[in-house]
């Protein structure tokens, strides 16, 4: 992928589009910094739980993670977008929150939080939002399981 | 119009034109099917199609079912239309105790009946592990076509009184439970319990 | 008291830190936060309200409960209020009853089924949900370009025709909700044309699984424009109807006038888009902004609001059905004949009377269908404008038949968001009208 710099950050293209590679560090300045150049509404905020498929594509200076935590922002201004992708690790699954730049991740962030584990820092509320309040693990992680039923069908061999 | 002569002479059999006779369990089960009251439980996608039966073009109220009733007390018929999560699993329950008996249910969809297309963690394979369900409507979503044929389903089995018999029988259900409560005592209203 | 309190807890349907707490248990900065500091105050001010004890309320308010069973919410939303007498001063939405894994069953579907999956979010429109998976399917195909023109445009037909029968549900929902009910019986019965429309076209009336990767899964039927000009025919006297009925008529404008104000900034801030967004004044709508399929190439406008509140959200949505009907028309007269999908042997299906003849065509079908196409390595994220607002699509692959992480942004379970913003000091009543005018569908917000 051909990469440039934005930011202090690497700038990469996926289908035509902007992405971001930001560091956890440095993820709320860049933010920041990206609410200045325009990109006023956070359209979605959402996780990847790269458990199964390790090798995926990135640029050579970003050390993969197990979780990505995925930024989509919109500029009204010149109609554009721009997606942040910030490596998050296991053993530290925790990211700083966007809700004092952005109060409409409040839900976003305790969707995350709720399916992968993730938690995020100064979220002034951060419980679960999607499956009740004394469910068990994280259920968009890719170690747990579907929760699939075997269905019996008539006359089926098994 | 029949003259009645002499009723001790005669009988009953002098009179005429002038009643209707029948048993009381015919007469309440054919008012019961023919006048029965929905309690709202639309949940997903199946919602729109029990609302679309509701309204001009199907008209449920041809059958005496146009009133749904928001408040459990007043209905008899729940007819949970859409997938029920894990986090509205209670809250069916809840809503099912407190309605009066004689009550049914109707499961409306797949979703309802078995899970659906959606065998996963979220999603309580089949409604009859909470509730008892009388009637199962197949359809994802159940055209109201679907949802009328399982509604004339349950009133047919409701006139027929098969249903009571067959609770009867096992003891689950449409039976009406009296607990007799002493005077001058006070007994503190318990909801979600039996 | 304790023990009926405890009794109902251990009912089952007690959510915990998800419900609104009381003010006792809260401190300043919290409360002020629910009440809506955040988006009023500055960061610093904020800051410094955390170190203030909150006060503990003069016992005058209440907090209740409405739902997740009731008849005035658009699904199971369920909502906590704190209210002093009749004045909601804060609000909570608890959502998560109708949560169905879809993403997660996104997951172990093929491309090729998930729109069957993706097309219950969305139940009002489910046309558009299609719409939005398989184009972003198709941008990670690298196939975008390649759709033919009769699919592009029999895609926005069907969405058009989609946005219409959304809305006129809007109609009749937020008509029954503020008491007209009349309203709900028409608006109903507007409907059923249009689903008869779809039945025609698409073999269902809801969930269609119509709009797949590689164009549209068959063609149009003979006579579908007698049809489509039966139901414009139709629709525009009703719509002056409607007018009379409501938009003129004083109770509902007081009903509505005034009630569920959101400023820009704040609906920006928020996320919020689609008419909540254009309430406010902003003209934002992607099918002008940001085009996709060929609305570069059709007339219409983007109605916008002035003062934000609940009257100007049901007029923007009224004014939207006779747009889509002007962006019908239109199509109308430039469909232009060709394929209906993309002929590309390794993403569509041949079509079924080949697979007779060729053993090729036959393979093709069952690897389609069985094991499913499979889709080169990477991430987009795709989006179009729902009746409801933005709606997009993010799929990472890693080059399988199934996507490795489907996600949908969905325009309601942002927009839920803004409801106590707009709720705060207004009547219980109002809440109702609130809630109906951000026309929320809970399949979308709870996935």
């Amino acid at each position: 992928m051909t990469t440039d710099v934005l930011h202090e950050c690497v700038l990469g293209d996926s289908h035509g589009q902007q992405v971001l590679f930001v560091p956890k560090d440095r993820y709320i300045a860049t933010l920041r910094k990206l609410i200045d150049d325009s990109y006023t509404m956070c359209v979605d905020l959402t996780a990847v739980d790269f458990l199964t498929h390790p090798g995926r594509t990135l640029p050579e200076a970003i050390a993969p993670e197990r979780f990505e935590i995925v930024v989509n922002l919109l500029s009204m201004r010149d109609r554009t977008r721009m997606r942040l992708r910030t490596q998050v690790s296991e053993a530290d699954a925790s990211i700083d929150s966007a809700f004092d730049l952005y109060p409409g991740t409040e839900a976003m962030e305790r969707e995350v939080f709720d399916m992968f584990g993730i938690t995020f820092n100064g979220h002034p509320d951060l419980t679960r939002i999607l499956m009740p309040e004394d469910w068990d693990g994280h259920p968009l992680r890719k170690d747990y399981s579907q929760g699939r039923i075997p269905v019996q069908f008539k006359g089926s061999a098994s | 119009m029949g003259l009645v002569r002499n009723v001790m002479d005669d009988g009953l059999g002098g009179l005429e034109h002038n009643f209707l006779t029948g048993r009381i369990e015919d007469v309440v089960k054919w008012s019961r099917s023919r006048s029965s009251w929905g309690a709202t439980f639309g949940l997903a996608c199946c919602a729109i199609e029990m609302m679309a039966t509701g309204t001009a073009h199907y008209d449920l109220a041809r059958f005496g079912m146009e009133v749904f009733r928001a408040s459990p007390r007043q209905a008899d018929i729940m007819i949970v239309a859409g997938r029920v999560s894990q986090k509205m699993a209670p809250v069916l329950r809840q809503v099912y105790d407190q309605m009066m008996e004689p009550k049914w249910v109707i499961s409306m969809g797949v979703c309802a009946s078995s899970g659906g297309m959606f065998n996963n963690y979220a999603i309580v394979q089949g409604v009859d592990q909470i509730v008892p369900v009388d009637v199962y409507a197949p359809g994802c979503p159940p055209t109201p076509e679907t949802l009328i044929h399982a509604i004339e389903t349950l009133h047919q089995l409701i006139e027929d009184g098969e249903i009571m018999s067959r609770r009867k029988a096992t003891g689950a259900g449409a039976n009406v439970h009296i607990q007799e409560i002493a005077a001058g005592t006070f007994t503190p209203v318990v909801l979600g319990k039996r | 008291m304790s023990d009926l309190l405890s009794t109902v807890v251990s009912a089952g349907t007690f959510e915990g830190n998800q419900e609104l707490r009381s003010r006792s248990e809260l401190t300043a900065k919290e409360v002020m936060r629910e009440v809506g500091a955040v988006l009023r105050m500055s960061e610093a001010d904020v800051a410094l309200l955390a170190e203030v004890e909150a006060d503990p309320g003069e016992d005058q308010t209440m907090i209740i409960n409405m739902g997740p069973q009731h008849p005035s919410t658009h699904g199971v939303l369920r909502l906590m209020l704190e209210l002093k007498g009749e004045t909601v001063l804060r609000c909570k939405p608890i959502i998560g009853y109708l949560h169905t894994g879809m993403e997660k069953t996104g997951e172990s579907l093929t491309f090729m089924q998930g729109g069957t999956n993706v097309t219950r979010m969305d139940y009002a429109s489910p046309l558009n949900n299609e719409l939005v998976f398989s184009m972003a399917t198709e941008k990670l195909l690298g196939i975008d370009g390649d759709i033919p023109e009769r699919a592009v445009w029999m895609r926005m037909l069907l969405s058009e025709m989609n946005r219409m029968s959304s809305h006129l549900l809007f109609m009749a929902s937020n008509g029954m909700d503020i008491g007209a009910v009349s309203m709900m019986l028409y608006g109903w019965r507007e409907r059923e044309e249009v689903l008869r429309f779809f039945q025609k076209v698409t073999g269902l009336r809801m969930n269609h699984n119509f709009i797949r990767p590689g164009g549209v899964a068959a063609d149009l039927p003979a006579g579908w424009r007698d049809d489509v000009l039966e139901i414009l025919e139709m629709l525009g006297p009703r719509l002056e109807e409607y007018d009379t009925l409501m938009t003129g008529q004083p109770i509902w404008r007081e009903r509505l006038q005034g009630v569920g104000v959101i400023t820009r900034d704040e609906a920006i801030a928020l996320g919020a888009t689609g008419p909540i967004l254009r309430s406010t004044g902003l003209a934002w709508d992607l099918r002008r902004d940001m085009p996709y399929l060929h609305y570069n190439e059709v007339e219409f406008d983007v109605i916008v609001g002035s003062y934000g509140d609940a009257f100007d959200r049901y007029a923007i949505r009224l004014a939207e059905i006779r747009e889509s009907m002007r962006i019908v028309r239109q199509i109308l007269d430039k469909m232009p004949g060709g394929d209906y999908r993309i002929q590309n042997k390794k993403v569509t299906p041949p079509p079924r009377a080949r697979i007779d003849e060729s053993m090729e065509a036959l393979i093709h079908h069952f690897k389609i269908f069985t094991e499913g196409f499979k889709v080169p390595e990477g991430e987009v994220y795709v989006a179009i404008e729902s009746p409801r607002g933005e709606i997009g699509c993010y799929i990472a692959s890693d080059g399988s038949a199934t996507p490795y992480r489907m996600h949908v942004r969905a325009p309601s379970f942002v927009n839920v968001q803004a409801l106590p913003h707009m709720m705060r000091g207004g009547l219980v009543a109002d809440a109702v009208a609130v809630i109906s005018s951000v026309d929320p569908v809970l399949g979308e917000v709870d996935r």
